[in-house]
């Protein structure tokens, strides 16, 4: 342990106070990076200016240039020079400016990254992380807002972590950085201000454990990334009404820790899943299939309900743009819906 | 600053006795206004011309300096600043002949200008009215590509198709110094090399990519990188509108003719931020911004003009009035722009509507509806 480490390890959670998502995923990059010469951050914009969205922050000045590199505009080059230094032992932490642009990089991270370790018989692995935000919100439009989870989640290979509490993010990453596998990190764009208290010191928090945010008998839904806080909300006034909702978080979709999942649609006996992607082959229809394949299709008392964004690219305009993917009251009214349809 | 900024940051016309010469560099204007010659580029331009280059010079920061002013009261969601790139801008796409083919990044108004683009057209865009107003056939200017460097290879495509089509045409593709590290933009030019496409790559070497500089995108002129491919590259000077006028011009005649692509390097400079959520004080110098005003290329034309007697007091305030304008034509319309249809996004999802949209569509509008009963 360093000093780092073991300073913050020393503070308690309320002396602390709250910080934000994007400050908790920083103090993790830095303990990180102070805990263990191997690890280094590469990106666009990562190092004076601090990143796009502002993670990075003062990291250059405390690390310097060699451990936060700014990088060409060559995401393709961002990621596959990261899948060589993992090769060489390094602990490459990736930064995608927008998750948009993992496209340009799609040959390093699906065909390279996600499969070395298997090509090889396992006598190397790739144990790099790849930082991006996702999702809309922001008014960026159709090539800066996609959700591109499922895509990821499909590759055998890959790691897939998409945080939704700010308590969490920073044991998520540091777990995702000790992983020996490639771990796509998918930050939602509206979390990166939204606060919360951060464990002190540098616990782990394992990946592939679906959490159960809330306990309600009256449904069960199961949301990712943003649309995890926006169901916990939905479910506060959906209590107001007297309908008690669970709110199961996968947290990481790839590999899947369906048993909470399976569990909670037993009990409560109706399941609606929210995402933001939109849902034609989205990651829900994977939750869907869980469900039906397994025993607790036969606790259902109602079909399958999947709430997601349209199947429409992301359009400009904010009124459009908000339209597209499901907020506060789109949930509310689908829970309502489900809770109360005669079985 | 290291040997390497040395190498290839040499600001031209500057005085700056510590930075090699840059023969390379083609130059028609002097900062200062003076009419020089090059043993390449010659160009023989009416005073009448002259006026003209100036007014669009004019004309384009204008519109631009209203737009960054309408995104600060919040009337655009985001805005591109051209500032210091005039020149560039306007000498490529004055370069350019009817049936030539051009594909902008999402900075180039300054070429939009020239192609006849409404500026409300290329406002809406960034208001969110519309996915980009113009007909891009009939202007023969392409929508703006956001993801970086995508277009050099569309603009290659492209000119592929003129070659089979044996027309008397040419593409142009912009780029910025940053989309020179893409590896699309690298597949373009080698596409463009082997086939001998009839395409300029026109890059706005503007410095920097956001934050990072061109000595994280190159250890060359970027210009010099031509040669690799098997193409010609040319530094001009970028704030110089004769000269990027001259070189493209020649370059776009080299592609009609058949012999292939040509690489452009303008050399400039961003005076604005990289878009209205960039502040660009996080990663430059007040003092490197100075150094650059003083090669303003608008300044240098003025000046010329002024000096040689090619224009009047009366000319400038015309254009001045000119100006003011098109800046309340271009608020006016931004103020008025309806707001769009709420059903827009599934519209052109694909050529014809399928079920599961035109369902979409339809549960959409009857939600919506509920809310106005």
């Amino acid at each position: 342990m360093t000093a780092v480490a073991e300073n913050t390890a020393a503070d308690t959670a309320t002396e602390r106070g709250e910080m934000t998502y994007s400050e908790a995923i920083r103090e993790g990059l830095a303990e990180a990076m102070a805990a263990d010469d191997r690890v280094f951050m590469l990106g666009e914009d990562v190092g004076v200016y601090g990143g796009a969205f502002g993670v990075s922050g003062d990291l250059v000045h405390r690390f310097g240039k060699d451990r936060v590199r700014d990088t060409p505009i060559s995401e393709l080059g961002i990621v596959g020079a990261a899948v060589g230094a993992a090769l060489a032992g390094m602990r490459p932490i990736v930064e995608i400016q927008f998750s948009d642009f993992t496209c340009q990089a799609m040959d390093q991270i699906v065909n390279q990254a996600a499969k070395i370790h298997f090509m090889l018989g396992g006598a190397v692995s790739v144990p790099m992380v790849l930082r991006t935000p996702l999702g809309s919100g922001t008014g960026a439009a159709a090539q800066h807002s996609q959700s591109l989870e499922a895509w990821f989640a499909h590759v055998p290979g890959l790691k897939v972590v998409m945080p939704s509490t700010v308590s969490e993010v920073k044991g998520l990453l540091l777990a995702a950085i000790d992983d020996p596998n490639p771990v796509v990190f998918l930050e939602h764009k509206l979390l990166y201000r939204t606060k919360g208290v951060v464990p002190a010191g540098a616990d782990r928090v394992p990946l592939g454990k679906t959490v159960v945010r809330r306990e309600g008998a009256d449904l069960t839904i199961v949301a990712t990334g943003v649309m995890v806080n926006r169901s916990l909300e939905a479910a506060e006034q959906l209590a107001a009404e007297g309908i008690e909702a669970t709110v199961v978080d996968p947290v990481t979709l790839t590999p899947l820790d369906e048993g909470p999942i399976l569990d909670a649609v037993r009990r409560t006996g109706r399941v609606l899943l929210v995402q933001e992607a939109p849902g034609h082959v989205g990651y829900m229809g994977e939750i869907a299939a869980r469900i039906a394949g397994s025993s607790a299709l036969y606790s259902l008392e109602a079909p399958i309900k999947r709430l997601c964004g349209l199947d429409a690219p992301m359009p400009y305009a904010p009124a459009l743009e908000s339209a597209m993917v499901p907020q506060l009251a789109d949930i509310v009214s689908a829970a309502r819906t489900l809770a109360t349809q005669e079985a | 600053m290291t040997a390497v900024r040395e190498m290839v940051d040499p600001v031209p016309g500057a005085a700056a006795p510590h930075l090699p010469a840059q023969p390379d560099l083609v130059q028609l204007l002097t900062p200062e206004g003076e009419r020089v010659e090059h043993p390449e580029y010659s160009l023989d331009v009416t005073d009448e011309e002259l006026r003209s280059l100036y007014r669009d010079l004019a004309l384009v920061r204008r519109w631009d300096v209203e737009a960054t002013a309408l995104q600060r009261q919040g009337e655009l969601g985001i805005w591109a600043s051209l500032q210091g790139q005039e020149a560039a801008q306007i000498g490529a796409g004055r370069a350019l002949g009817e049936a030539d083919m051009a594909f902008p990044t999402y900075r180039e108004h300054g070429v939009a200008w020239t192609r006849g683009v409404d500026p409300l057209d290329v406002i809406s865009l960034f208001r969110g009215n519309d996915l980009g107003g113009w007909d891009p056939v009939a202007t023969r200017f392409n929508l703006y590509t956001v993801v970086i460097g995508a277009q050099c290879l569309h603009a290659t495509g492209y000119a592929m198709g003129i070659q089979r089509d044996t027309a008397d045409a040419a593409a142009i593709a912009f780029l910025g110094d940053g989309a020179t590290s893409q590896g699309e933009v690298n597949e373009a030019f080698i596409w463009a090399a082997t086939f001998d496409a009839p395409v300029v790559f026109f890059c706005q070497n503007n410095q920097y990519a956001i934050s990072v500089p061109i000595e994280r995108q190159s250890k060359v002129p970027l210009f010099q990188r031509a040669a690799g491919f098997g193409f010609p590259g040319v530094r001009v000077d970028g704030n110089d509108v004769l000269a990027v006028l001259a070189v493209t011009r020649a370059a776009l005649a080299r592609a009609r003719e058949g012999s292939g692509p040509t690489f452009i390097e303008a050399f400039t400079y961003r005076m604005g931020a990289h878009t209205t959520s960039d502040d660009p004080t996080r990663y430059r110098l007040a003092d490197e911004l100075e150094e650059w005003k003083l090669r303003d290329p608008i300044a240098r034309l003025k000046a010329h003009l002024s000096r040689s007697g090619k224009a009047d007091a009366e000319f400038f305030a015309g254009v001045d009035a000119e100006g003011d304008e098109l800046a309340a034509r271009i608020r006016k319309g931004t103020l008025e722009m309806p707001d769009p249809a709420g059903t827009e996004m599934f519209d052109h999802v694909y050529a014809e509507q399928t079920e599961e949209i035109a369902a979409q569509r339809a549960a959409f509008l009857a939600y919506q509806e509920g809310f106005e009963k």
